[in-house]
């Protein structure tokens, strides 16, 4: 089956306009999304996050893992005292002198690095067996939404506690860690929507043309699947987030050489009784700007993509 | 309805005995708890010794079957680092965790059900818009840090409440309460509030939209038109339908606030089992770990089953569904 019979049939000639303002469901998608302020701010700021995690190395003003630079003389200073090489510690140091600023933009390269990463691969793993479930049905659904519903009667963080307990500590197994804890969220949603669309005529003619099982369950059947599942993805990121700060804060997600976001606020924990709140307090507000604008931007997604919503 | 029941009852049966499996299986067979027992310099005879003695020169399934009779009689084994029953252990901790965990669900749901209903009757009105707005902030701030801050803010900053420990308790029935004291009760605010507000908003969420459904009911504007008071309508009619979601909700959230108290339990130094299982992670122990989880799976389990049957109990329509499939 080439590729231009298969556009045909599915209407190929509405993709030769290509006239300036014609409205299409992108545009409108976009048209939609921007009539929200709060959610633009949103969107503006998880790009600005991003951006500052990429280029974090660039931005830092001092390398906290340099432990040639690091000295401990200038632990625990308060927010804008010197520190020994000269540079302002805008926002104080922690209790082994390394600058706050500069841990922070670390620290966000690695929660957004495992927060994303963990999603993709949950992603992959359940919309596969959520589209499975739901083309195949019968025995093989039952058997995928079983196993979907135990594990989602147990609460993620004591998923997530168990497998950690039992691997140990690494950015890999709290990687391992999520996946196993989101994966049957996705394969759910996935699964409510396909199976609507699995009755759809398209599905139907396109498996009339002989197409294979996988093209037309992952090009057909998946992108009108879509919706729905940036949806979660958006907001599964931002609980990732959160719960692996709270598995470093718990001590269980990440070694001590690498720390996120959750692990800072952790070891600022034991200093926040005699007054040091900067080393608690301004990761956690990183961590919050980071997790609230997600969920904002997921919030908005969730409005403007909802058809039972739309005028 | 018997039916229904034993068939519920088989199937939880079944998730205990998988989760048995899988943490036997997880905890046992990954990492060498021989390592941790045996002294470093012990040679090999010895460390044959407590192979043995631990049963690990044994093929996994009659491990497992082993685990699963003493499993039953109650025995979990022993703390490696308290040498006591890890039952016993997590049977002492456990009145502190239950009662965090219940006035939590009380405080979620003594304000939650009224601010939702509020904000379903007047969902345009800005105190409604505030709580909706601070609903979503309970659900997306980590729990943890909320905790942190009100340590600084109520303890540090202020100085009104304890920041860690339980405070004076009284024993019922041979059970040590912190409720019934002056003292416990100022040591239990601010855990409790840390863990009800994720379920507070949850609570708020469902109450509201439950609400926002039954407004436009039939029978709330048959009951409006037979000239109810607006008190009955919301007090009765109202109320009685938009609680089988918080029933739900209630009934597993609990068996929720249980492992979330893991966090709780560690930013406020609450001794209970959550604590106790953080420990035993950092300790390697090995059976107190098992012990928790496997105690967390059948609460679980035990929940679910509750809910099911109250459920369909509540709402027929979950009982026909199920014969029919």
């Amino acid at each position: 089956m080439s590729a231009v019979q298969e556009n045909a049939a599915n209407g190929g000639a509405g993709q030769s306009q290509s006239a300036v303002e014609v409205e299409t469901p992108f545009r409108r998608f976009v048209a939609d999304y921007m009539e929200n302020k709060i959610a633009v701010f949103g969107l503006v700021s998880v790009f600005l996050v991003v951006l500052i995690a990429l280029f974090g190395p660039l931005i830092a003003p001092t390398d906290p893992y340099d432990l040639a630079s690091v000295t401990f003389m200038d632990n625990k200073l308060a927010p804008g005292e010197q520190m020994g090489s000269g540079v302002t510690a805008l926002l104080g140091t922690d209790g082994l002198g390394r600058d706050m600023v500069s841990a922070m933009i670390y620290g966000l390269r690695i929660s957004l690095g495992v927060g994303i990463g963990s999603g993709i691969i949950a992603l992959l793993i359940g919309v596969t067996f959520g589209l499975c479930a739901a083309y195949f049905g019968g025995k093989v659904d039952t058997v995928i939404m079983r196993i979907v519903d135990i594990q989602l009667s147990f609460p993620a963080i004591l998923v997530a506690l168990v497998l950690l307990a039992t691997l140990g500590k690494g950015v890999d197994k709290i990687i391992a860690a999520l996946v196993v804890v989101q994966w049957a969220y996705y394969a759910r949603t996935v699964r409510g929507s396909a199976l609507v669309e699995r009755r759809r005529e398209y599905i139907e003619a396109a498996t009339c043309l002989g197409l294979s099982k996988p093209r037309v369950i992952f090009r057909h059947m998946l992108p009108n699947c879509l919706p729905p599942l940036i949806v979660v993805a958006t907001m599964q990121v931002a609980h990732a987030i959160s719960l692996e700060a709270t598995l470093s804060f718990l001590g269980l997600g990440l070694p001590v050489t690498e720390p996120s976001l959750g692990l800072l606020i952790a070891n600022g924990f034991e200093y926040i009784m005699s007054g040091m709140y900067w080393i608690s307090v301004y990761p956690g507000l990183a961590l919050l700007f980071t997790i609230v604008t997600i969920n904002l931007v997921g919030d908005r997604l969730r409005d403007v993509l909802n058809p039972r919503l739309q005028k | 309805m018997t039916v229904f029941v034993i068939r519920r009852l088989l199937q939880a049966a079944l998730v205990v005995l998988i989760m048995s499996l899988l943490v036997f299986g997880g905890v046992f067979l990954v990492g060498d708890p021989v390592e941790m027992l045996v002294a470093d310099d012990a040679d090999q005879a010895e460390r044959e010794m407590m192979i043995k003695s631990m049963g690990l020169d044994l093929p996994f399934y009659l491990q497992y079957l082993r685990f699963i009779g003493n499993a039953l009689q109650g025995d979990m084994g022993n703390s490696f680092v308290f040498q006591e029953s890890a039952m016993h252990l997590i049977a002492e901790r456990m009145p502190a965790t239950f009662e965090l965990a219940f006035a939590a669900l009380f405080i979620a749901v003594v304000l939650g059900i009224p601010l939702g209903i509020y904000a379903g009757l007047n969902a345009n009105s800005w105190i409604s818009k505030t709580i909706m707005t601070s609903s979503i902030l309970g659900f997306s701030l980590p729990t943890f840090w909320v905790g942190i801050m009100m340590i600084l803010f109520f303890a540090v900053i202020m100085g009104w409440l304890p920041s860690s420990g339980r405070g004076d308790t009284v024993n019922v029935f041979g059970i040590p309460i912190s409720l019934l004291t002056l003292d416990g009760l100022s040591h239990m605010l601010l855990p409790a509030v840390n863990l009800a507000l994720f379920k507070l908003s949850m609570v708020i969420r469902l109450a509201r939209a439950g609400t926002r459904e039954v407004v436009h009911q039939d029978y709330i504007k048959f009951a409006r038109a037979k000239g109810l008071s607006d008190t009955r309508i919301i007090g009765v009619h109202l109320f009685k339908n938009i609680m089988i979601p918080v029933v739900t909700v209630l009934g597993l959230e609990f068996g929720g606030l249980v492992a979330f108290s893991v966090v709780t339990e560690t930013v406020f130094a609450w001794p209970g089992m959550g604590k106790l299982l953080i420990d035993s992670i950092n300790f390697l122990d090995r059976p107190v770990i098992v012990a928790y989880l496997m105690f967390v799976v059948v609460l679980f389990v035990c929940i679910n089953l509750i809910v099911d049957v109250l459920y369909s109990v509540l709402d027929p329509r979950v009982r026909l569904q199920e014969m029919k499939s």
